[in-house]
């Protein structure tokens, strides 16, 4: 066993792009979920959209800033589109409407009637759209090596995306951490635990799930951004199972905590990787091909998610005493 | 009963449905039916500013379910009401509420996973701070909240709850939780508070200091409506008693004339034979010493529930 490349690999994943990318996802996650009590199970949708949004508005020859404008605008206006007719009612059917409307925005974009402009189910070319944001970088062309790390400078999977993307997390947790504090976070958590309490105390419930579903909706869609950034537009990438491993992101890092998500997500990518190494090495080809620890990686985050929400539902870094309150 | 009150409703008739000299909330003709029952039927009430009104009425009266349309976290098959001269029917709770009619819950909604004193913080009004631009900038909310944690530590004081004040409202009792929601409801300084059985559970000990607050609200100018079970409390603090059964208004009146027509004795009684309504005491000192041990067996009881 090569240790040294196990651990540069494993390491690696801790900063990589998709580390970034989900980690963000589950940032606006944790704004539904962790702090206003919304089970919106179609985040991939907001991802997917905001991929969409940027990539397809680039191609069409719009700036960068105006390709990043549309993803948000699409984000909002799904994040309106699915709210409206669901805030008003209990929390199962936000669940329900937001499953499927992200497997529509999925189905919808991989379907040939969109060839043209979604390039349907082979998606669209990274190439096609990552110009404008490889010449915003300082670095230049070229590789660079920090320690045993080798990426090259601004191009796809580059050191110029890996610093965008962590600057992204580190403001979205800023944010997060500045929201959870104030006033407005407070009735958020109000609702969480009993929204007719806080209707009584006068405050609009609907706008405010409405607002807290909109800003994590968008959240979603610039992480969609940063994750279709080192690689393409895939619709079916970007399905169920991102929404499910975004959830287990959340869950496993601690919902309603400003560092959960991004804990999180290192901790999820680096050990999934670790498993893939390190089974690829110990394990013979006999017993289970490269495929299939590929397949049992994923048992394994399955059955973590099992257990975390058994044993620790809290997280790593949840109140465990804040859990503790049975809510009667 | 306070003289001013007790002067303002000399003149009022003890019928259902009098008309009051300077009534703050006015209801007409509310109905509400679930399925085949009719738990509402109101053909018209008024309650007069700057009292204590009490709603009594035997069990599945209506009590819960009018002040559930009357706040609007329920909407009645007919019926219209007014709160100082504004119709409020079919307006949502939320602006009921920053009408000046605030409620409280029969079931208690404590924010459990919230500490008490963010419970009363949320109950405040004009936070700037709970605008999402503005809450990103705390400068502009600061100063309102110190305001509003100064009232709230007040206010927490004066219902027995400062200590606990960093305590999850989850780990409350029944009891606080019941003092902590009023509390809460008051850190708006609202018009009139209803008040949906607010000593239930409350330990005795603390009902006289309740009731002294409530009294106290009531000479500030605030209205207050309240639905409760003891008689001794309803006697002892209420201007005018409202009598629901089945839906419907059946009595007015001063709490002792009321007490003592035949009616609803047979309405109310007839599921309360042991309840007495004639005594004057509140309590007299042996049930106090009896409620106040029952009381402390309990809050052993939830300690223990707690661990
Ligand atoms: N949500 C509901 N669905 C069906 N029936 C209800 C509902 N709420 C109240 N009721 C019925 O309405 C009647 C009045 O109930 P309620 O207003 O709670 O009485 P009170 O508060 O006076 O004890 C009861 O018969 C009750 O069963
Ligand atoms: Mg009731």
């Amino acid at each position: 066993m090569d240790f040294e490349r196990i651990l540069t690999t494993v390491a690696g994943e801790l900063f990589a792009p998709t580390t970034a990318a989900y980690a963000l996802a589950a940032i606006g996650l944790n704004i539904h979920f962790g702090l206003t009590g919304l089970l919106n199970f179609g985040q991939a949708g907001f991802m997917l959209l905001g991929a969409y949004g940027f990539a397809v508005s680039t191609i069409a020859g719009f700036p960068i800033w105006a390709a990043l404008l549309v993803a948000v605008a699409c984000s909002t206006v799904f994040a309106l589109v699915l709210g409206i007719p669901t805030l008003k009612l209990r929390g199962d059917y936000l669940a329900i409407v937001t499953i499927a409307a992200a497997e529509i925005v999925r189905i919808v974009g991989r379907s040939t009637a969109l060839t043209d402009v979604t390039g349907a189910s082979s998606g669209l070319r990274g190439d096609s759209y990552k110009e404008t944001f490889h010449s915003l970088s300082p670095f230049g062309d070229g590789s660079s090596t920090i320690g045993p790390f080798t990426y090259s400078n601004s191009f796809s999977n580059s050191w110029w995306l890996r610093v965008v993307a962590w600057v992204v997390v580190a403001l979205a947790c800023l944010l997060v951490w500045r929201l959870m504090r104030s006033p407005w976070g407070r009735v958020l958590k109000g609702i969480r635990e009993d929204e007719d309490a806080v209707r009584s105390l006068g405050k609009n419930v609907y706008a405010y799930k409405m607002q807290a579903l909109v800003l994590g909706g968008v959240i979603g869609s610039i992480a969609g951004i940063l994750y279709v950034l080192p690689r393409a537009v895939q619709p079916d990438s970007m399905g169920r199972p991102m929404t499910f491993w975004v959830w287990t992101i959340l869950l496993l890092g601690g919902a309603a905590t400003v560092f959960g998500p991004v804990l999180g997500s290192m901790l999820f990518w680096s050990v999934l990787m670790l498993i893939r190494v390190v089974g690829r090495d110990v394990i013979p080809s006999s017993v289970m091909s490269t495929a299939q620890i590929e397949q049992f990686g994923w048992i394994v985050v399955g059955v973590t998610l099992m257990l975390l929400v058994i044993f620790r539902p809290q997280g790593i870094l949840g109140d465990k005493k804040e859990l503790a309150i049975n809510v009667r | 009963m306070s003289a001013d009150a007790a002067t303002a409703l000399a003149g009022v008739p003890r019928t259902p449905g009098a008309a009051k000299p300077d009534p703050i909330l006015v209801a007409d003709d509310v109905v509400r039916r679930f399925g085949g029952i009719t738990a509402v039927d109101v053909r018209h009430i008024e309650v007069q500013r700057g009292t204590i009104t009490a709603l009594i009425g035997p069990n599945g009266a209506g009590k819960t379910t009018l002040f559930n349309l009357l706040t609007g976290f329920d909407r009645p098959n007919s019926g219209s009401w007014t709160f100082e001269g504004r119709s409020l029917g079919g307006v949502p709770a939320a602006r009921v509420s920053k009408a000046g009619m605030v409620r409280t819950f029969q079931l208690t909604k404590a924010l459990s996973r919230m500490t008490v004193m963010e419970n009363m913080r949320l109950g405040a009004k004009d936070q700037p701070g709970e605008s999402l631009v503005k809450a990103l900038v705390p400068p502009l909310w600061r100063a309102r909240e110190k305001e509003i944690t100064a009232k709230a530590e007040e206010l927490l004081d004066r219902f027995k709850l400062y200590e606990k004040r960093d305590d999850f409202a989850g780990s409350l009792s029944g009891g606080q939780r019941k003092l902590l929601e009023m509390a809460r409801a008051l850190m708006s300084d609202p018009t009139m508070v209803m008040l949906d059985e607010p000593m239930a559970g409350v330990n005795p000990a603390l009902t006289q200091s309740l009731l002294g607050h409530i009294q106290g609200l009531r000479d500030q100018g605030t209205t207050v409506l309240f639905v409760e079970h003891d008689m001794h409390m309803v006697r002892h603090i209420s201007d005018w008693v409202a009598v629901m059964a089945e839906g419907r208004l059946v009595a007015e009146g001063t709490p002792g004339t009321v007490m003592a027509d035949p009616a609803v004795i047979d309405a109310y009684l007839g599921a309360h034979h042991d309840t007495d309504l004639g005594d004057d005491a509140l309590l007299d000192e042996s049930v106090a010493r009896q409620l106040e041990q029952e009381a402390a067996a309990e809050a052993k009881a939830h300690e223990e529930e707690q661990r």
